[in-house]
């Protein structure tokens, strides 16, 4: 029997950075909070109202946001950035490359409202090339968490970390199935189902995707192994290749596109140890649109059914 | 080193510096690093209150940031020559494995670098959040920036100059080289920037004008009336006229010298005008 993960409520991944914010600047004066016009947005209220001197307000002005949170690390401050993913990655990009991960500053770029699940507001703020983005830029850790529970556990951890990390989550209320006891450690998968027949690897909030998706193709006879991935990267290679080597194929979920994704980090690990079938449930080189969540992400190929359906077509490629 | 005198040959010797470093590998950026040796020298013998024994954080020392990172030569030499690396190091800028990159950088640990730079625009956000760091931690020292001209096209300085102002960032004071010259010709062709000290003032920043910033006692004197002036609610900004190319005729008048090395006759021309004074690296 597949591992049962029964949901524990439903919040926004986004409350669980607010919650772990404001937990964080009650044990640690160092930390500081900035913000680009968008507080309620990343629920950065609790802190704002707990520590009015640590909380920065930039104004509609990313740019700066990035530099000025890089300039606080000098002199020992843990800045959080917070906007949307999308003006925390593409529209900043050479602050974050210069500023932040060429000087190896100790800047946590806090992003709201990744992906398509942000709904209504359309293309223009649905990012879904940020994880590629970050990936590629030399001293940078990418964080993508799953629930309300892991965010707030990433949220933490982060701030023991030295170093620039960017930290993806979203606006929709979404199921919490991680335990709140769980561990979480950067760069450590979990593997929350045991499977034998495929491998699904997700990350955010295609996890609880895979997770249900496990559930049906263990009532058609696949016995899938549920891997969460939260640290894109660095990349978890061991979780992956021991499970590879067992089931030996490979589907991976992520809400982004398939041009440098979590997909893409895989197969590039796959092809140079241990060459895999893969299918990929991902954005295909198109921008999203104005919809609900749950619309978006059928229309898109990112349901239940599309990762039910990738695992049986990568289960005959073996 | 306090004497005028005293720093009046150490200009001299940073200029045969630039000249000698850019030469050496045919490349990097003259032009701005000459107009600006007076600028350094006076800051980092006269003003900061700074530790060559470097650490990143900087806690009770003032802060520099050079957001024009192009003109890391004359930075490069006025670090080595107030004690931060040895001089001898200067013979590798821009070469392989060197700390002296072609922009400044932290990644291979030059000491008084707190931040990359080359990117135009980003020095004065960076200068900011360190400032408020500072009043965060209670140190009353203080922070100086340095920027091009031409670098004020871009955005994010204007975003910042807001930010350092609406903020009431008082313990920074930031510096224009004024020198009218950018990579395409002369900033008012190129893009012209209108009233500067009206925009500044407009911004909310408290406006110094020195029209002789090669004029190493009138730099000293701004800096510290700049300095005077911090503690007052309003971020400080100084409008430095220089020249470009300052200190070797011909490649003063012109934005030609911008990022353009000698070649070994114009390199001995521009030794002979600037003698050797405290030693060559």
């Amino acid at each position: 029997m597949a591992k049962d993960y029964p949901v524990l409520g439903s919040k926004d991944t986004r409350s669980g950075f607010g919650d772990a914010l404001y937990q964080l600047g009650q044990e640690n004066e160092d930390v500081v909070a900035l913000c680009a016009d968008l507080t309620g947005s990343l629920k950065m209220n609790a802190f704002k109202d707990a520590f009015p001197d640590r909380f920065f307000q930039v104004g509609i002005a990313e740019a700066n946001m990035m530099g000025v949170a890089a300039g606080m690390t000098i002199g020992g401050k843990i800045p959080f950035t917070g906007t949307f993913a999308n003006f925390s990655t593409s529209r900043v990009y050479d602050q974050v490359r210069q500023s932040i991960a060429y000087s190896e500053k100790n800047v946590k770029i806090c992003a709201s409202h990744a992906g398509l699940t942000l709904g209504e507001d359309g293309a223009t703020h649905q990012v879904l090339e940020d994880i590629g983005m970050m990936k590629m830029l030399p001293n940078m850790v990418v964080i993508n968490p799953c629930d309300y529970n892991q965010t707030k556990a990433a949220t933490l951890a982060i701030a023991k970390h030295h170093g620039p990390v960017y930290l993806r989550f979203g606006r929709p209320k979404v199921p919490i199935f991680i335990p709140e006891d769980m561990p979480f450690e950067i760069g450590k998968g979990i593997k929350l189902i045991e499977g034998t027949d495929v491998t699904i690897v997700a990350t955010g909030h295609l996890v609880w995707k895979a997770v249900e998706a496990a559930k049906e193709l263990e009532a058609q006879g696949i016995s899938a192994e549920v891997i969460n991935i939260h640290t894109i990267k660095p990349l978890d290679d061991e979780i992956i290749l021991d499970s590879v080597a067992k089931t030996r194929c490979i589907v991976t979920c992520e809400e982004h596109q398939i041009a440098g994704g979590l997909g893409e980090s895989v197969a590039g690990l796959l092809c140079r140890t241990i060459p895999t079938p893969q299918e990929f449930v991902a954005v295909n080189d198109q921008f999203g649109e104005s919809g609900t969540p749950d619309q978006l992400l059928e229309k898109y190929g990112l349901g239940t059914k599309d990762v039910i359906e990738a695992a049986k077509a990568v289960v005959k490629r073996k | 080193m306090t004497s005028i005198q005293d720093l009046e040959a150490l200009t001299t010797q940073v200029r045969r510096d630039i000249v000698r470093m850019v030469h050496a590998n045919n490349s990097g950026h003259p032009g701005g690093s000459l107009g600006c040796t007076e600028f350094f020298v006076a800051l980092y013998n006269k003003i900061l209150n700074h530790n060559p024994d470097f650490n990143m954080d900087g806690n009770g020392e003032d802060l520099f940031f050079l957001s024009n990172g192009h003109i890391s030569p004359v930075w490069y030499s006025v670090l080595a020559r107030s004690g931060y690396f040895n001089i001898e190091e200067l013979a590798t800028f821009r070469k392989l494995d060197s700390r002296l990159q072609g922009h400044p950088a932290t990644e291979e640990g030059l000491p008084g670098i707190r931040i990359a730079s080359g990117s135009l625009g980003q020095g004065l956000s960076a200068a900011c959040g360190a400032a408020q760091t500072k009043k965060l931690n209670g140190d009353d020292s203080l922070i100086f920036t340095l920027h091009g001209d031409g670098e004020l096209q871009e955005g994010q300085i204007w975003e910042a100059a807001m930010y350092a102002a609406g903020h009431k960032i008082d313990n920074l004071i930031a510096t224009v080289d004024y020198n009218g010259r950018q990579i395409d010709g002369d900033v008012d062709d190129v893009l012209t920037l209108g009233d500067l000290e009206g925009k500044w003032k407009a911004f909310g920043w408290e406006v110094l004008i020195e029209n002789e910033g090669n004029n190493l006692s009138k730099v000293i004197d701004v800096l510290e009336k700049a300095k005077s002036l911090t503690g007052k609610g309003k971020p400080i900004m100084i409008l430095l006229r220089t020249e470009m190319g300052h200190g070797v005729d011909f490649m003063m008048g012109t934005h030609a010298w911008h990022g353009v090395a000698p070649n070994d006759d114009q390199l001995a021309e521009a030794l002979n005008q600037n003698p050797e004074t405290i030693g060559d690296y």
